[in-house]
């Protein structure tokens, strides 16, 4: 059952999420350099956090499924690295706000973050197209998950290696984090829980959906198997991958198998 | 207190509050997007149900009768 | 992987049905292997003329969009670094397609070795391409494009040429064995390497710019050296982890 704890999660998140808030616009002072514009850090940078540590944990869960086999974990490898990507755009977007507001241009090659997270992002563009081109069920979570196990070790690979090519003639104010005074090192930290747990929700959600549809899907399977006049054609288009999720039984009991089909999946 | 805005060397408020409504805008689209395609989801979810208590329903109809083990 | 079975008490019933072949030993594995890939590719001459003639002609397009007669410095490492790339990746593209389209991997995976011999096979075929690419495109690229002389440049040059060699071959290897079998395989190879591959760019590019200069040549920087051997290391490390995974149909 995946959406078993997405209420008090979703709670949890709402609440963070507007603390969070709160302290960014009435509690965090004004910092000496940049002023207002300097809020957009707290915003800008948990999401690269989050986004980053994503990545990682798809890798992970990558890992997971290559050594167990079960089709869950690349199924939640699978929403993690989604949702990761979608956060790396957002940074990529909020960075480029940010950049905007500092230099006057929407883009700059001198902040390695940033650098980095274009990169990253390139790369795992191709995650989802990759899946799309492998038709059997099984081997398409296998080659996505060796390609995440590949490119979460590339992430932090490239940061380092783009931090060391990159000139410090501009001073990384989106870079650094250390030396915050404790106000904001406060703002900062609740902003960071808040867009965690905005992440794990939005996962858990995104999984608990699927599940749902797979559950549909299997419903319609055995229903109209019995009937052999009507369509057995699933409803609605066939979606991205992973097309096969193993169902969960009613009595709780998750799905013996592996879970791939090999035939009849739409 | 708005003196001491008038002061900071950066962008004046009146800009800078533009760039970071911006970027705060991002983050409330994403997840309204999400919204969005969670309710379309959620309404293909209950045509398909729909569909197949209906196919269930005929099936039962045509059989014409209660078997026990088809619960509802 | 080797045959371990001897230790448990199911192998004796196993062993009378059938006899248990000694796995091939993992060099000669290789040896064989590459034997094969260079045969094949000295009979068809499929990758490296194209390569080349691509590395050669993008040196003229790059003369013409520049619209410069010679570069120096750090325009020449970077354009001699982007043909390099490019090049590669058709390369990249080539190297499992004949195993796929023609039925090659099922005759690999029945026989009994290590299949970890194929990646590295296809890897040192992949460096093998490499090296006699940049042995036509390197003094190509000196007598037609770059503006100082070479000469002094070369033992800097073909350290990091080394170097960044092994990376591509071991991530266009296991990006190619990734690409081959979908069905995007032309575009996904570039798209998925592209990336994998900046940090290469990054390094050796870095480390050839005081090479490719008329006054004060320097040498390459040591560190730029050590980015790219720790990147080849961990990306071997990895591809030989994963590669595996790619095989088992």
């Amino acid at each position: 059952m995946y959406g078993k704890g997405l209420r008090s999660l979703s709670i949890a998140t709402v609440v963070a999420m507007s603390a969070a808030l709160s302290l960014v616009f009435f509690y965090a002072p004004l910092e000496a350099e940049q002023g207002f514009l300097q809020k957009i850090f707290y915003v800008h940078v948990p999401l690269a956090i989050i986004s980053l540590c994503g990545f990682v944990i798809g890798g992970l869960l990558a890992i997971v499924h290559l050594r167990t086999r079960d089709a869950r974990w690349d199924y939640r490898s699978y929403v993690v690295i989604h949702m990761s990507l979608i956060f790396a755009l957002a940074t990529l977007i909020t960075g480029s706000i940010w950049a905007k507001g500092s230099w006057g241009h929407w883009w700059v090659w001198d902040e390695p973050t940033l650098v980095s997270f274009l990169i990253v992002f390139l790369l795992y563009a191709t995650y989802q197209p990759l899946r799309f081109a492998i038709e059997d069920p099984e081997r398409q979570a296998r080659y996505a998950s060796v390609f995440a196990i590949t490119a979460g070790a590339f992430v932090p690979l490239n940061f380092i290696a783009v931090r060391m090519s990159t000139s410090f003639l501009h001073p990384r104010v989106l870079g650094s984090t250390s030396n915050l005074p404790g106000p904001m090192a406060l703002t900062f930290l609740v902003s960071l829980g808040a867009m965690a747990l905005l992440f794990t929700t939005l996962c858990k959600y995104e999984l608990t959906a699927k599940h749902t549809r797979a559950q549909l899907r299997a419903l319609r399977r055995r229903l109209t198997a019995d009937s052999p006049g009507s369509d057995v054609r699933g409803a609605g288009a066939r979606s991205a991958a992973p097309s096969a999720i193993p169902v969960s039984r009613p009595t709780g009991a998750p799905a013996r198998t592996a879970g791939y089909p090999v035939k009849g999946h739409t | 207190m708005s003196r001491l805005l008038a002061e900071t060397p950066a962008l004046p408020l009146h800009e800078a509050g533009k760039y970071v409504a911006a970027a705060y805008i991002v983050l409330f689209a994403m997840v309204l997007i999400y919204v969005t395609i969670m309710a379309v989801r959620l309404s293909r979810i209950e045509r398909e149900l729909g569909e197949l208590l209906e196919t269930v329903e005929a099936r039962d109809g045509e059989q014409g009768r209660t078997d026990p083990e088809r619960g509802s | 992987m080797s045959a371990a079975a001897s230790t448990t008490p199911a192998a004796p019933a196993a062993e009378r049905e059938r006899p248990a072949p000694r796995p091939t030993a993992f060099w000669p594995t290789v040896g064989a292997l590459l034997r094969k890939e260079l045969l094949v590719e000295l009979r068809t001459l499929e990758s490296v003329p194209g390569m080349s003639l691509f590395a050669l002609s993008t040196y003229v397009v790059f003369h013409f969009a520049l619209n410069r007669g010679s570069v120096e410095g750090d325009l020449a490492a970077g354009i001699l670094w982007v043909t390099l790339l490019f090049a590669a990746i058709l390369g990249v593209n080539r190297l499992f397609v004949a195993d796929a389209d023609q039925g090659g991997f099922d005759g690999f995976l029945l026989a009994p070795v290590d299949r970890t011999a194929l990646l590295l096979a296809k890897a040192l075929t992949l460096l093998a391409y490499l090296l006699v690419l940049e042995l036509i495109a390197v003094p190509a690229f000196s007598i037609l494009l770059l503006g100082p002389p070479i000469g002094p440049a070369l033992p800097g040059l073909i350290a990091t040429l080394a170097l960044a060699d092994l990376g591509v071959a071991v991530i266009g290897t296991l990006v190619a064995a990734l690409a081959v079998r979908t069905r995007a395989r032309d575009l996904l190879g570039p798209l998925l390497a592209l990336p994998l591959f900046v940090p290469i760019v990054i390094g050796a590019a870095r480390a050839t710019e005081p090479l490719l200069v008329s006054a004060h040549r320097g040498e390459p920087a040591a560190r730029w050296l050590a980015t790219l051997a720790v990147y080849d290391l961990l990306f071997g490390l990895i591809a030989y982890a994963l590669f595996d995974f790619l095989l088992e149909d």
